[in-house]
């Protein structure tokens, strides 16, 4: 199992978190994991996107170009990863900020209104957690059991209150169903 | 083992320093290895004698680091390409007053201020010595976040071993990127350091630490030691990995983010039966010349895969004797080669 992640959004929106979260996922499951950040002046304001691999071999290059999975959550994201995800990938995109769909037939498009969901639910900023609770559910890379164990790992010890919220967001991820 | 943890490549490093026993770090911001100093802001205060100081320059921090290192006391400073070129007077005096040091330069694109991103373009620069006169540094490239910490770990243990600066020579992607690292390192050796300026106490004859040296005799003198010890470290501290090498006719040779590029092609072209390895050089001085002299003698071309213009390409055609064919896969400018740009460099030699 080689499993190559985009996350892909605004700088400000938790990219990177979320993707610290999955390498720590992958981590506890005994996989290969790498976690590369675009850096510099991206991250504060513009598009900033994170490169995740979970693998059962050692990992060559960091860096993902084709992902297997694109976590989408703006628009400028999709127009320019969306061609770049390997066919019979997935594409999951944050409904609330992204108006269009997906235009290709060859890849599992999921449309989540992420922010919206986050701020009904007093979870505002917890969109790309919401987020990845969907991609763990529809895409079993790495079981469910240790969400707890890897938010523990990557929520600061000195704010324990997030450590719920977070595992609400992914909750509210994992049990939606699309309309 | 201990469990793992993930960790960003300049913080590891940092944490593998500290570990090493060095709780003095000199120090001026500079993507993108920022992170280092700001690790070492948190830590170092908390260690008994640990000193971290922001310096008004990089030029500051580097003499800072000679300061430090002439009391035989473990030292560092890091930075990052246009940063180097500032530091490299200072290194230059620590090679001509034999003191050991860590220097670590996370590359980003240049010359001049260039750009951010992930390079390799400080090669010459860091072979060669950097600064002026005939010197060394033992270089050392990491491909990983493990690497960053054993490399940092073995970077001081040579230093003192040897009395030089060792150099981290990493990049921006090797900086920024988690990966999970074991930090169980071991005992931290100690060398003798009898030349260290600590205070005679009326009990001996004052040590000197000095670069000058009036005399040209006296002077070629110092030099010729210098070089019979690098000698010494190019027979015994060179340092390279193997991958698939055993049956290849094509042998890549990279450093760095680039080798981790290269392992995806090399695989890849595997995959369409083309018999692709690779020589990893770990240290870049002493370069690993006699296992890519033994291998032109099996493989049909070398590959040479850079995040800049060719520079470890002529160090190749060196060790090699230019016996075969050198072909370059390279991005510049702060890009990153894909392994597309490596394996259309691979057909190429396949055709050769």
């Amino acid at each position: 199992m080689n499993k190559q992640i985009l996350i892909a959004g605004f700088g400000g929106q938790g990219i990177l978190f979320s993707g610290k979260f999955l390498a720590y996922e992958g981590l506890i499951d005994n996989k290969e994991v790498s976690w590369l950040p675009s850096y510099g002046p991206e991250m504060r304001g513009g598009t900033a996107n994170c490169s995740i691999i979970l693998s059962d071999t050692k990992i060559g290059s960091p860096i993902v170009d084709n992902p297997d999975i694109l976590i989408a959550m703006n628009a400028p994201s999709l127009d320019k990863y969306e061609n770049a995800v390997t066919a019979g990938g997935e594409i999951y995109i944050d409904s609330s900020l992204i108006e269009k769909k997906v235009n290709r037939n060859d890849v599992n498009a999921y449309y989540i209104p992420a922010t919206k969901l986050a701020s009904d639910n007093g979870l505002s900023g917890l969109a790309n957690i919401i987020m990845i609770g969907l991609m763990i559910k529809k895409s079993g890379i790495v079981p469910c059991e240790n969400i707890e164990k890897a938010m523990k790992k990557v929520v600061s010890a000195k704010r324990p209150e997030l450590f719920e919220l977070n595992i609400r967001a992914i909750e509210l991820g994992y049990n939606y169903e699309e309309a | 083992m201990g469990e793992k943890v993930l960790m960003k490549g300049n913080e590891a490093m940092a944490e593998a320093a500290i570990m090493a026993g060095c709780h003095h770090y000199f120090g001026y911001p500079i993507t993108p290895q920022t992170e280092v100093a700001a690790y070492m802001s948190k830590r170092l205060p908390k260690i008994d004698g640990g000193v971290f100081l922001q310096a008004e320059s990089e030029i500051a921090a580097i003499n800072m680091v000679i300061g430090v290192a002439s009391t035989g006391k473990r030292v560092m400073t890091s930075s990052s390409s246009p940063g180097i070129s500032l530091k490299s007077e200072g290194i230059s005096y620590l090679a001509g007053c034999d003191l050991p040091a860590l220097i670590v330069n996370v590359q980003r694109g240049g010359p001049g201020l260039g750009g951010i991103q992930p390079s390799q373009s400080d090669y010459f620069q860091a072979t060669r010595g950097s600064g002026h006169g005939d010197y060394h540094m033992i270089v050392l490239a990491p491909a990983s976040v493990q690497e960053m910490v054993n490399l940092t770990f073995k970077g001081f243990d040579l230093a003192d071993k040897y009395r030089m600066t060792s150099m981290i020579l990493a990049d921006g992607t090797m900086g920024q990127m988690m990966e999970p690292v074991s930090l169980e390192l071991g005992e931290v050796k100690n060398y003798d350091k009898s030349w260290a300026l600590t205070g005679t106490k009326l009990e001996r004859k004052p040590n000197i630490v000095n670069s000058l040296f009036l005399k040209p005799d006296e002077l070629e003198v110092f030099n010729f030691n210098r070089f019979d010890r690098y000698k010494t470290i190019e027979e015994n501290e060179v340092m390279y990995e193997e991958y698939k090498m055993e049956d290849a006719e094509i042998c890549i040779v990279a450093f760095g983010v680039a080798a981790r590029v290269s392992q995806n092609a090399i695989d890849a072209a595997r995959a369409k039966g083309i018999k692709v390895g690779m020589i990893r050089p770990i240290t870049l001085w002493p370069f690993p010349k006699k296992p890519l002299l033994a291998a032109a003698d099996k493989v049909k071309a070398f590959v040479s895969v850079e995040l800049n213009m060719g520079q470890m390409k002529e160090d190749i055609e060196l060790a090699t004797r230019c016996k075969k064919p050198v072909l370059l896969a390279n991005r510049t400018g702060g890009m990153i080669p894909t392994v597309e740009n490596i394996l259309a460099k691979i057909d190429e030699a396949d055709k050769i």
